[in-house]
C-alpha cells in the first residue's frame, strides 16, 4: 500500500487507509494538506465524490430536519398564521400558554400517563424478560407472541380497543369481567377511569418491544458468575437479585428515561380514543399543541403551538440530564 | 445446599437457572410453572385480541354487538370481508399504504446508505461535525419538529407550490431519519477496510467501491432497515393525517377513524383485520430481522 500509494494521484480513501496504517498516515496527511490547496486537487483527493454522496443526506436533513428546528425557535418568538407576514411578539407566546387554563391540566394528565405507564409497564416486562430468557424449548414463540401486539399498527390497535373498551355490558371487556360478577364498568366514558384505560392500551402495545431490549441485554449477561454463585451455594433469587440485576442496571436505567421521553409525548391514543374527554380527562401536552395549531378550522395558533412544544423539549432536555447526573453518582457507589 | 459443588453444569447450560437447579423439585415447579403460566399469559393478551378480531370480522355485526365473546352464535359472515374490500374500498386506500410505504422505504435506504458509506468511508474533514448534527436530531423530540414541517410543505421557501396531497411530503422527510443514518455507519465501520484498499489499488472509484463491495456486503443491515421503515410507514399517523387532506390519496391508518364513524361495526371490524394482516405476515416471515432489530435498538442508544 506505501509504495503504491505516491504513484497513485486519485486517493479517495485516503483519511481512511491513513488512519488505519500509521505509516501512510503521515505520509498522507502530509500529501493531502498539499492536494487541498487547490479545488482541482480537493477534487482529484476524492473530495468532490464525497460530497456527491452526503448530498441525499444533506438536503433531506437539511429541508426536514436542521432547518424545522431552527424555524421552530423563530416561530415560538413570532406571530404567524400564513396570511400576513410573520411580527415578532417576543415571549408572549410563551406567556399565552402559560396562562391558559387548560395547560397544567394537560401537564398533570401527561404527568399521570407517565407514572402510570411506568407503574404498569415497567416491571412486568422485565419479569417477563427474565422467565423467557431461562426457557429452554420454544423461546421463539414466547418472543413472538410477546412481539405481536408491537407490530400491529398503533391506529388498528387503538381502535379495535375502542371496542373492547365499549362501556355497555356486552362490550367485551364487560363481558369477560361479567363472568367474574364484575362491572359494568365505564372505562372511557368515566373521567375517572378514561386516562388508566389509555395506559392499559399503551402498555399493551409497548411492552413486546422492551422484553426484546430485555433479551438482548441479558444476553449479554456474564454467565460465568452464576456457575461461580452456584457452587458458593446462592440460592436462585439471589443470583437474580445480586447478579442478574446488576449487570442489567445501564439498560434498565435507560429504558425507564427513554419510556418517559415516550410517553410524555403520548398523542395517539388520547386523540383516538376519546380526543381529549371527557371532560379534558385525557388532554395530554401533544393533544394541546395539536389543537393549537391544527384544531382551529379558522387558523392555526402556530406561534403558541411551537412555544409549548420547545418547552416540552426543554423539559425533557433538562429531565434527561438530571436524571443521567444522578443515575451515574447512584452506579459509582 | 453444599452439595452442589460436585455438579458442574456443562458450558452451554451455564444459566440463570443451572442444571442443578432444575433438578430440585422446588425450582423446577416453581420456574417451570411460571414460564408456563407466561406462556398462557403472552397466548391470552398477544394473541387473543387478535383472534377476536379475525373472528369478529367474519362474525354478523348484530352478534359481535349482543355477544363478543361467543363463537359464531349464529353462523359466520363472510361478506364483512368483502364489504370491507369494495364498498368501504379499502383496496384504494390498502394501494395509498403500499405506494406511501415503497417510497418512504426507498428514501430512507438512499438517504442511510450513502450518507453511511460517506461518513464511515470516504471520511472527509468535515464528517465529524456532520455526524455530530445528526446525532444531535436523535435528541430532538418528533414533535418539535411538526408545525414547522407543516408550514414548509404548506409554503415551501424558494418554490411556490404547495406540497398538500403530495405523496412527497411524506417520502422526502422520511429519509431523515438519524436511526438509520447512524445505524449504517456503524454498520460500515465494522467492515473489514483492507478489502477497500485492496479495491482502491484495483482501480475502483468511490461509486463502484460503493455499489460493487459496499452494499453487498451491508446485506443484514439493508434487511433491519427496509423492515423498519416499511413497518414505521405502515403505522404512521399524524404526519399523514396532516399533509394528506384528500381521501382518495390517504392511506389505510389515516381513514380507519372515519370508517369507524360511517360503516357498521362486522364491516370495520374487517377492514381492521385487513389492515393488520399485512405487518402480522410480514413480521411471522421476517420475524428474526424484528426481533433482532428490536435487540439493536437497545444496543445502539445504550
Amino acid at each position: 500500500m506505501s509504495a503504491l500509494q505516491p504513484a497513485k494521484p486519485v486517493r479517495r480513501t485516503e483519511g481512511n487507509g491513513g488512519e488505519r496504517v500509521p505509516v501512510v498516515a503521515r505520509e498522507s496527511r502530509r500529501t493531502r494538506s498539499r492536494g487541498r490547496r487547490t479545488p482541482a486537487g480537493w477534487v482529484r483527493g476524492g473530495g468532490l465524490s464525497a460530497l456527491l454522496f452526503l448530498l441525499p443526506m444533506l438536503f433531506v436533513f437539511g429541508a426536514f430536519s436542521w432547518y424545522p428546528i431552527v424555524r421552530t425557535a423563530i416561530m415560538s418568538l413570532q406571530h404567524t398564521n400564513l396570511v400576513q407576514p410573520a411580527t415578532w411578539v417576543g415571549l408572549d407566546n410563551f406567556r399565552a400558554v402559560l396562562d391558559d387554563p387548560q395547560f397544567p391540566k394537560a401537564v398533570r394528565n401527561t404527568a399521570e400517563f407517565a407514572g402510570l405507564a411506568l407503574i404498569f409497564g415497567y416491571p412486568v416486562p422485565l419479569i417477563a424478560a427474565v422467565l423467557m430468557s431461562e426457557v429452554r424449548r420454544f423461546r421463539g414463540i414466547y418472543s413472538a407472541l410477546a412481539y405481536l401486539p408491537v407490530v400491529i399498527p398503533p391506529v388498528v390497535a387503538v381502535l379495535l380497543w375502542k371496542t373492547f373498551y365499549n362501556a355497555d355490558s356486552t362490550g367485551v371487556f364487560n363481558t369477560i369481567l361479567g363472568w367474574a360478577h364484575l362491572g359494568p364498568y365505564p372505562w372511557l366514558q368515566s373521567p375517572d377511569t378514561a386516562l388508566p384505560s389509555l395506559v392499559l392500551e399503551s402498555t399493551w402495545a409497548n411492552a413486546g418491544g422492551t422484553i426484546i431490549i430485555y433479551l438482548a441485554a441479558l444476553t449479554g449477561v456474564n454467565r460465568e458468575l452464576y456457575e461461580a454463585a452456584s457452587t458458593d451455594g446462592a440460592s436462585l433469587w439471589r443470583k437474580v437479585w445480586h447478579i442478574t440485576m446488576p449487570q442489567l442496571r445501564g439498560v434498565l436505567l435507560l429504558t425507564m428515561i427513554l419510556q418517559i421521553i415516550g410517553t410524555a409525548q403520548v398523542f395517539l391514543e388520547p386523540y383516538l380514543f376519546t380526543s381529549g374527554g371527557p371532560a379534558n380527562a385525557t388532554l395530554t401536552v401533544l393533544l394541546l399543541i395539536y389543537q393549537y395549531a391544527f384544531g382551529n378550522s379558522l387558523g392555526g395558533d402556530y406561534g403558541s403551538a411551537t412555544a409549548l412544544s420547545l418547552m416540552l423539549a426543554a423539559f425533557l432536555a433538562v429531565l434527561s440530564v438530571v436524571y443521567l447526573r444522578v443515575t451515574r453518582s447512584w452506579s459509582t457507589t | 445446599m453444599r452439595r452442589r459443588r460436585h455438579t458442574p453444569a456443562p458450558p452451554e447450560q451455564q444459566a440463570l437457572v443451572s442444571g442443578f437447579d432444575w433438578r430440585r423439585p422446588g425450582i423446577r415447579w416453581g420456574v417451570g410453572g411460571a414460564q408456563i403460566a407466561l406462556l398462557l399469559g403472552l397466548v391470552v393478551i398477544g394473541l387473543g385480541p387478535l383472534l377476536w378480531l379475525a373472528k369478529s370480522a367474519i362474525t354478523p355485526t348484530q352478534d359481535t354487538i349482543t355477544h363478543p365473546m361467543a363463537l359464531f352464535p349464529n353462523g359466520s359472515d363472510w361478506g364483512n370481508l368483502r364489504a370491507a374490500w369494495t364498498d368501504v374500498e379499502v383496496s384504494r386506500y390498502f394501494w395509498n399504504t403500499v405506494v406511501l410505504a415503497f417510497g418512504s422505504w426507498l428514501s430512507q435506504i438512499i438517504v442511510a446508505t450513502t450518507a453511511g458509506f460517506a461518513l464511515s468511508i470516504l471520511r472527509p474533514a468535515y464528517g465529524k461535525l456532520l455526524t455530530g448534527l445528526v446525532l444531535t436530531t436523535l435528541f430532538v423530540p418528533a414533535v418539535v419538529l411538526l408545525v414547522p414541517l407543516y408550514i414548509e410543505i404548506v409554503h415551501p421557501p424558494l418554490i411556490h407550490h404547495s406540497f398538500i396531497d403530495s405523496y412527497w411530503a411524506i417520502w422526502l422527510p422520511a429519509g431523515a431519519s438519524a436511526f438509520n443514518v447512524v445505524l449504517m455507519k456503524r454498520f460500515f465501520d465494522n467492515l473489514p477496510h483492507d478489502i477497500f484498499e485492496a479495491a482502491e489499488i484495483d482501480g475502483a472509484g468511490a461509486f463502484r467501491l460503493f455499489w460493487s463491495i459496499v452494499l453487498p456486503l451491508s446485506r443484514p443491515i439493508l434487511g433491519v432497515v427496509s423492515v423498519f421503515a416499511i413497518l414505521a410507514s405502515w403505522k404512521d399517523f399524524l404526519w399523514p393525517l396532516l399533509v394528506l387532506t384528500n381521501p382518495d390519496g390517504q392511506p389505510l391508518s389515516v381513514r380507519l377513524p372515519t370508517i369507524e364513524a360511517q360503516t357498521p361495526l362486522g364491516v370495520f371490524l374487517a377492514t381492521l383485520f385487513i389492515a393488520s394482516l399485512v405487518p402480522i405476515i410480514g413480521f411471522l416471515i421476517f420475524q428474526r430481522s424484528f426481533l433482532r432489530g428490536g435487540g439493536l435498538g437497545g444496543a445502539i442508544k445504550g
